[in-house]
């Protein structure tokens, strides 16, 4: 090492340059389990999988199956958790609402990756005008609050799981976009862009091949943050009465159902809360791990 | 310094006009014909369709959209809101009396979440590691990940159902009641404010642990201040900046909240209002409350704005 | 000239992940009333930390001074605590420090002037008029143009150059018997390095206020230091005069550092390779992997301590001290 080149902080370049290199994977390991908390979220989430997978295994009962003889019966007994008020046990309907959230809130986040990182990118790589309007328009958008804005989607589209999944997954498109835009404008500086570009490679082949493959770290842990929301805002919405309607077990619509009878039968409304509180819990958890795994840049910014 | 406000403000006109027009035009395509929603489509049949166009007439639905846009927006610039088609209440009086309740309730959150958010985010990143940070670190991630209805669901069945401690729901003005009106506010309050608490105390939190790490933090050391001048006088206002950036995005979030602790509570608010009028395909409504909700946010957007620039001597007027 | 400083067994750890950085390892020196040091050596070799220990500056966790004395006018510092207010008095006060980064080392949300005047608030029973004159006069003395307005400014509003006057000028507003710059020119311009440390060995000498010059380029410290001491690998490897260690350097490491000082018309040399890893530091001399004149005992003897040699020269070589019969 030249003895002018460097002045750095003495302790940072002891950590950084005088110890060996670690293993890449070792070290995404090492690093992603280091939080005790974390580690709780990642069992929570294969728990939650699991339960999802084997929910016909593990209900006792079928979850739209109607006991008018049996309705709003106490917990314990036949119903572990007790019945709703058309006497559907409320423990099955627990254990497929789990299928509900996931599916919600997997294909939200994705859709709105899919449609905010092509935005995202066109902005980027369009500049002038174009990615003026894109990003002011973006801009005009997170200007409204989340819940509204899916409100007024999801009347448009009608309640249902394909109009709730749309409506939220627009709401949170503008953050995927400001996301792909950022690390497009910060990448084309890069070295390896301006040489791609100076060889003659399309804005396309860039995008593609150069760009996009590095966005991915920073899109996996935004993707885990955003189906975390998604949950959250799905089960918002069904609780207003204008996302997942009834029968389907969901369980924002579960609480609200519920709540009518919050003086007899807490659990109903209860429960249901509690569910999605541990998934949008495991899935902020694994994010904040990914992040300090995945992302050097956000490295370390929350501990 | 007077052109960054009248650049921002300019701003602020622009995204207004902008989310009404999307509005508006987002709101002609929810489904149901208003209206079919206005008379029984059997009294529709009956009269033949020279009613439904005298109606359409009426109501002014029957001319081009823009025309309509521009029409109502005037309208609404001259504080004519129109009437509720279902229940033919004057939508602008209306709004006017929810939205002071909205108002109260969602002015005193914030205030509170801007207080208490700060506050434990410092103490428990100055006490990193101790029994006060894990609990900051609990309470901030239940505000994060818990649903709004659900912490009000709890509040409802144990403070209100179990202790008997507050009234269960309803609202109440402070200058009918204000005993009254206190009580029943404070778990509204709550479960509005838990969420924004949560994430500037978890903001503060990370941002007081990074400028204790910054060279002028131990500048000031080297100084020989005490831990207490250099916390107040070095630290506490550098790491409020990004907390204060974060404040736009807590006040949607206060206005989300709302909406449902609306609900959950029975307040006659402008959220509850807002999903009534959803519910029930109330277009003026609709309409009204949606842009009257937007020019909230974007005024106290630009509120936070200036107040950021302010705090800021780095932030340049131009 | 009465002792001002001495520094006696220094040692400072970090604990990390990969283990426990022995970043300052048993490390001695002192220093004179009104004198100035250097304190010479690569990035990464344990100077900075060095004075920040005697500053109790050293952030724990994850750093501790585990062992040593340092005492600073008939007081060990390293007997109070971090945030103690003893230490608070000294610092800033009796000691006061300049740093490298004169980019980030003013608060950027406060004006020149009130960051001033706050160090006389502490230390000095005077009123806010007066601390902000003296801060005007400080300004002036420093090379300040127009220094009653520049105190109004944020220090955004100041170049790098104009920062570090500042720093330089608020670390002799409570006239201190000593100052450490640690590395304070480094990320200056050529020319206004110069002009920066001509102003510092001026003020330093119209006070009396004793220097440690902190820094990786032995030219700097040549032109204006009474004495040096080499640190690699977290030991002081080698301490004399500058005509001394100028004339006959001892350790092949400063000969190595003399030889990166640039002269005009010739090409600048470095030393080649790394400075080993601090965690599990050899038994052996730790210059040993880049040494050109090691020898096969080098390999088998334990490293030395620093030992007087002659005069006030001393030096850690092992090769050297053989060689001088001790």
């Amino acid at each position: 090492m030249d003895i002018d080149i460097a002045n750095k902080d003495d302790f940072e370049l002891l950590e950084e340059e005088l110890l060996p290199p670690v293993n890449e994977v070792k070290r995404f390991i090492r690093v992603f389990f280091r939080r005790k908390i974390v580690v709780v979220g990642f069992i929570l989430v294969i728990i939650f999988l699991f339960i999802a997978a084997f929910a016909g295994l593990i209900s006792p009962y079928d979850p739209y199956e109607q006991d008018l003889y049996n309705v709003l019966s106490d917990p314990g007994g036949a119903h572990l958790l007790g019945t709703d008020a058309l006497g559907r046990d409320l423990f099955s309907r627990l254990i497929y609402g789990t299928r509900t959230a996931l599916a919600v809130g997997a294909s939200t986040a994705l859709v709105a990756a899919a449609i905010g990182t092509v935005i995202g990118l066109i902005a980027g790589f369009a500049e002038g005008p174009a990615q003026t309007i894109i990003m002011r328009l973006t801009d005009a958008m997170m200007a409204i609050p989340s819940l509204i804005l899916q409100i007024i989607i999801a009347s448009i589209l009608k309640a249902g799981v394909p109009g709730v999944v749309f409506a939220v997954a627009i709401s949170l498109v503008p953050g995927f976009i400001r996301l792909t835009n950022g690390q497009v404008l910060s990448l084309k500086q890069n070295d390896y862009v301006l040489a791609a570009r100076s060889m003659g490679s399309s804005r396309i082949r860039i995008a593609i091949f150069h760009i996009l493959p590095n966005c991915l770290s920073p899109l996996i842990v935004q993707i885990t943050m955003m189906m975390g929301i998604a949950i959250l805002a799905e089960a918002s919405l069904s609780f207003l009465g204008m996302g997942i309607l009834p029968p389907t077990a969901a369980w924002g619509s579960m609480a609200y159902d519920g709540y009518r009878y919050l003086t007899t039968q807490p659990l109903l409304s209860i429960a249901p809360g509690l569910a999605i509180m541990f998934l949008v819990f495991s899935f902020s958890m694994i994010g904040d791990g990914l992040r300090d795994a995945l992302d050097p840049k956000l490295r370390g910014t929350t501990s | 310094m007077i052109n960054y406000i009248i650049q921002r403000v300019v701003h602020a006109v622009i995204i207004i006009v902008l989310v009404s027009l999307a509005v508006f035009l987002l709101i002609r395509m929810l489904p149901g014909d208003p209206i079919e929603i206005i008379v029984s489509q059997n009294t529709l049949a009956s009269y033949g369709p020279e009613y439904y166009d005298q109606l359409a007439h009426e109501y002014g639905l029957d001319r081009p959209v823009m025309i309509q846009f521009v029409d109502w927006f005037g309208n609404i610039i001259r504080g004519e809101f129109g009437n509720s088609i279902l229940h033919n209440f004057n939508i602008g009086e209306q709004i006017k009396d929810r939205l002071t309740v909205t108002l109260l309730l969602g002015l005193t959150a914030f205030v509170i979440s801007f207080i208490v958010g700060p506050l434990l985010g410092i103490i428990s990143a100055i006490r990193r590691g101790t029994w006060i940070d894990n609990l900051v670190t609990v309470v901030a991630n239940i505000g994060i990940t818990a649903p709004t209805f659900w912490i009000g669901i709890l509040l409802i069945y144990f403070v209100g159902l179990k202790a008997g401690l507050l009234p269960l729901y309803g609202y109440t003005l402070p200058w009918t009641d204000l005993g009254l009106s206190i009580r029943q506010s404070i778990m509204p309050i709550i479960v509005i404010a838990l969420s924004p608490i949560a994430s500037s105390a978890r903001q503060m939190r990370s941002s007081v642990l990074e400028v204790l790490n910054e060279d002028y933090v131990r500048t000031a050391w080297a100084k020989g201040l005490k831990e207490k001048a250099v916390i107040y006088k070095h630290v506490m206002k550098n790491s409020l900046m990004p907390v204060i950036t974060l404040q736009g995005t807590m006040l949607r979030q206060i206005i989300g909240g709302q909406v449902v602790v609306e609900t959950v509570f029975v307040i006659p608010g402008l959220g509850k209002m807002m999903v009534d009028a959803f519910l029930s395909n109330d277009y003026p409504v609709v309409q009204a409350v949606t842009l009257v909700m937007t020019i909230v946010v974007v005024i106290s957007s630009l509120v936070v704005d200036f107040l950021y620039g302010w705090i800021d001597p780095r932030i340049q007027y131009e | 000239m009465g002792r001002l400083l001495t520094v006696t067994g220094l040692s400072t750890e970090f604990r990390t992940e990969r283990g426990v950085v022995k970043a300052v390892d048993n490390v001695s020196y002192h220093v004179d009333e009104s004198e100035i040091i250097g304190l010479v050596g690569e990035s990464g070799c344990g100077k900075s930390v060095s004075q920040l220990s005697i500053m109790r500056l050293i952030p724990d966790p994850p750093g501790r001074v585990v062992a040593g004395t340092a005492v600073f006018d008939g007081v060990d510092l390293l007997q109070f605590k971090r945030d103690s207010s003893e230490i608070c008095e000294i610092r800033g006060n009796k000691m006061s420090m300049v740093f490298q980064e004169p980019m980030t080392s003013l608060n950027p949300a406060m004006t020149i002037g009130r960051q001033m005047a706050e160090v006389m608030l502490v230390h000095m029973n005077i009123d806010k008029n007066e601390a902000r004159e003296r801060a005007e006069n400080m300004l002036m003395q420093v090379g300040i143009p127009d220094p009653g307005k520049r105190l109004d400014d944020y220090p955004h509003q100041l170049s790098g150059g104009m920062r570090q006057r500042v720093m330089v000028g608020m670390s002799m507003l409570c006239d201190p018997k000593m100052i450490i710059a640690d590395e304070a020119t480094t990320a200056l311009d050529a020319t206004i390095q110069a002009q920066l440390l001509e102003l510092m060995y001026e003020m330093v000498n119209k006070y009396h206020t004793a220097l440690i010059m902190v820094t990786h380029n032995l030219g700097i410290v040549a032109r204006y230091a009474h004495r040096i001491n080499v640190m690699y690998a977290g030991r002081i490897i080698e301490s004399g005069t500058v005509k001394a260690i100028w004339a006959n350097p001892m350790h092949p490491y400063t000969e190595g550092l003399l030889s990166c000082v640039p002269k005009l018309g010739e090409k600048l040399l470095s030393i080649k390779g790394m400075p080993p890893s601090l965690i599990n530091r050899p038994p052996t001399c730790a210059f040993l992997s880049r040494c050109r004149y090691r020898n096969s005992g080098c390999f088998s003897e334990p490293a030395r301590e620093l030992t007087h040699v002659e005069g006030q020269h001393s030096t850690a070589c092992n090769r050297r001290l053989e060689a001088a019969g001790l």
